[in-house]
């Protein structure tokens, strides 16, 4: 019996190395992409683009490609893209980039493929100015297509200010609220008559965002030196959200975990500060709470949070093609219908008066304008510097709100840490 | 006399083969240790951006000096960490002991909760994690709805020193009792009866038995388990970070108070992309990790056998 044994376990084993050695093949074909047949484009992305739809619409037009989506959270996106650019392997061929980051990234431009060389400077008059500046390396280098902007306008729960006893209708919502004082105070009113366990706001950091995505100056100058302690927008802004705190008007939810998320669903409070991608959000996360939102304009003009930028790592193998697929994705054609599909705000302005983006209404968000209201917002908007770690700087600001919140420390005392803290972010 | 050729070859074949056997291990250490090893001690004098390996800077020991003398939240980190090293690994060795003591009697049904235990550590960590994240939330826990039913107030787990510790040593004591507790097992298995059963000729009760005859005879393993939970603490990295989820995950808090060194690191190098000091982070970080299994061989190896 024994050799028969050997002999099985022999044929085995020759069997999974001949399999393993094939795959190897194989996948070595695959790598080998333009040669054998179709060109393989990747896209890393984060949250939710909206570009399902749309990479069928370019596969259909263009037979030799083929693209896959990968998407990952927000800042694990990030994470891994500083990661896969340090070693040099394993970035998408084209890869999401958000505000809060591209200063970062942009700070080594020879890793991306200069997208002014492959046609992007004929491109440029597309995107606003600021947007298209945003993302341009030291040494003039263009490192990605502009996305969606982000707009600033609040998302408010009808039903909610219905027992609160405050208007429902948008306009005078609306009007409740021309100044952050104001939308404070109407907070007070909400929370006397509030329906149980709901708070008027989700927490104190996305109201903070909003504040100061408004301010002529954000956390850095134009040197690129943190301007956190000595920026008086940020302490006003600050002294206002800690008071608001304090009066209970916060459901202490950080934004983007899933204690918030689950917030969305079990209706935790009645306002949230809306860029327009945050509606893709609400609707994604609480599809049952469709009818029930509704959108309103920001308190003090426009403002900006968020938004991002289509890079091409210069490690891909078919740059080229993913530069004309960047540009394919973030031309005003395609911005107009991810605008249509999942509301995030175009990066250029000619679409701005476009009765099609003008007109649109959301039915989730009981058929508000919203096409109106985030133009407006847009056109209102004074863009604002964004320094090298703007991620960073709100992350401590988010912290630091959170020490508040949680009742660790009062306003000055997590002021006075939060300036310390991110004198510390190099 | 000389040796025959056939007579050398079966000398250098004795002399040799074994270093032929054992040297895969060897090859695999040094390109997936001790290279990446010696490497981190390279960058570590290095100021480097994580991205920007080309405008690395040498600068010596300036890494080192502000990390152990200029950096509180490094030294804030390692609180954190020896305090859930202290958290983690006693209870997980006592219930290991005690689950281990009641699976060595007969009872129906012994091998279901044999495989039973270890089962915890099977599962992935990061779905452990995040299911243990949402247990201990704040407003809609399962934790916080049972505490409930005994008056005890909201418990917002992620906010305070205490509760966060608290909450995240019951992640890893979760995960890797039943491992020990296997290994306590086996061992106990071997203890021959006769022993016991002197024991209770001597009137010697259960209780005794267990800390004068098991608890002894297991030393080595105890002292296998200590340390191998020891290390495993030191470098927690996971637990803590997918408790605090969303944007600020890698600060481990709103004011750090459950930030591990592993996560202090983490933080360094790939949110703020300064890979020289997160390599400086790594190696103080192996040095203490020696030093803290070296402390805890010590203790364990003080259980008598008399």
């Amino acid at each position: 019996m024994r050799p028969k044994t050997r002999n099985r376990r022999i044929r085995l084993i020759a069997g999974v190395s001949a399999t393993l050695v094939a795959l190897t093949a194989l996948s070595a074909c695959g790598d080998s992409g333009a040669a054998g047949g179709k060109v393989k484009l990747s896209l890393g992305l984060f949250g939710n683009f909206g570009y399902t739809d749309l990479i069928k619409e370019y596969q259909a037009a263009h037979p030799d490609i083929e693209i896959t989506e990968r998407t990952a959270s927000y800042s694990d996106h990030h994470k891994n893209l500083a990661a896969h650019l340090a070693t040099g392997a394993g970035a998408a061929d084209i890869e999401a980039i958000d505000t809060g980051y591209v200063a970062q990234f942009k700070a080594t431009p020879d890793k991306f493929v200069d997208l002014n060389t492959v046609g992007g400077d004929q491109l440029k008059d597309r995107w606003l100015g600021w947007k298209w500046a945003a993302s341009v390396g030291k040494g003039g280098q263009q490192i990605g297509y502009g996305t969606d902007v982000g707009g600033l306008a609040i998302c408010y729960r009808r039903d909610m200010f219905k027992t609160a006893g405050l208007p429902e209708d948008r306009d005078a919502v609306s009007a409740l609220w021309p100044t952050w004082q104001a939308f404070f105070e109407t907070g007070k009113r909400f929370q006397a008559q509030a329906p149980q366990g709901v708070k008027f706001m989700d927490g104190g950091p996305t109201v903070l965002n909003a504040i100061v995505g408004q301010a002529p100056q954000g956390y850095y100058d134009q040197n690129d030196q943190i301007i956190v302690g000595s920026n008086p927008a940020l302490r006003q802004g600050w002294d206002l959200v800690v008071d608001a705190v304090k009066a209970n008007l916060s459901a202490g939810l950080l934004y983007s975990t899933p204690q918030w998320n689950t917030g969305f669903t079990q209706g935790q409070f009645a306002t949230v500060t809306c860029p327009a991608w945050m509606m893709t959000k609400i609707k994604d996360q609480a599809p049952d709470t469709a009818g029930k939102w509704d959108v309103a304009a920001v308190p003090g003009g426009g403002g900006n949070w968020g938004g991002s930028y289509l890079t091409v790592p210069k490690q891909g193998k078919h740059t080229k093609e993913a530069a004309e697929l960047a540009a394919w994705l973030t031309a005003p054609e395609q911005q107009a219908k991810v605008f249509t599909s999942k509301g995030l705000l175009p990066s250029v302005p000619s679409l701005y008066d476009d009765a099609k983006i003008t007109g649109y209404t959301n039915p989730f968000f009981n058929n508000a304008p919203v096409g109106k209201v985030f133009t407006d917002a847009a056109k209102k908007l004074n863009p604002q510097y964004q320094g090298p770690k703007a991620g960073d700087v709100q992350t401590e600001f988010g912290n630091a709100m959170q020490r508040v919140e949680q009742g660790k420390q009062d306003g000055a005392a997590a002021w006075e840490q939060l300036v310390g803290d991110v004198a510390k972010i190099k | 006399m000389a040796l025959t050729f056939a007579e050398r070859r079966q000398k250098w074949d004795v002399k040799l083969s074994p270093f032929g056997f054992i040297s895969p291990y060897f090859l695999i250490f040094g390109v997936f240790g001790l290279f990446p090893l010696l490497y981190t001690a390279f960058v570590s004098l290095q100021k480097r951006n994580l991205i920007d390996a080309e405008g690395a800077q040498f600068i010596g020991f300036g890494n080192y000096e502000q990390l152990l003398f200029h950096d509180p939240y490094f030294w804030n980190a390692m609180g954190n960490t020896v305090s859930l090293w202290l958290l983690t690994t006693i209870p997980q060795i006592l219930f290991a002991l005690g689950i281990a003591h009641l699976l060595n009697r007969r009872l129906r049904g012994r091998m279901f909760f044999r495989m039973g235990m270890i089962l915890p550590n099977i599962t992935s960590v990061a779905a452990v994690t995040i299911i243990f994240a949402q247990l201990f939330g704040r407003d809609f826990g399962l934790v916080n709805w049972v505490l409930s039913w005994f008056g005890a107030g909201q418990v917002d787990w992620q906010a305070g020193t205490a509760s966060s510790h608290t909450a995240i040593a019951a992640m890893v004591v979760w995960r890797w009792t039943g491992y020990h507790a296997l290994i306590f097992l086996a061992s106990m298995q071997a203890i021959p009866s006769s022993m016991y059963e002197a024991a209770t000729l001597d009137g010697a009760k259960g209780w005794q038995q267990f800390w004068r005859i098991t608890v002894p005879l297991l030393r080595p393993q105890i002292i296998f388990s200590t340390v191998i939970a020891t290390t495993g603490n030191m470098r927690l990295l996971a637990e803590p970070l997918l408790f605090n989820p969303g944007t600020a995950a890698a600060t481990g808090g709103s004011d750090r108070q459950f930030q591990t060194a592993a996560l202090y690191l983490y933080e360094q190098g790939f949110t703020k992309y300064d890979f020289g000091y997160s390599s400086a982070i790594a190696l103080v970080l192996a040095v203490a990790t020696m030093l803290v299994a070296g402390l805890s061989y010590l203790v364990t190896r003080r259980i008598q056998t008399d």
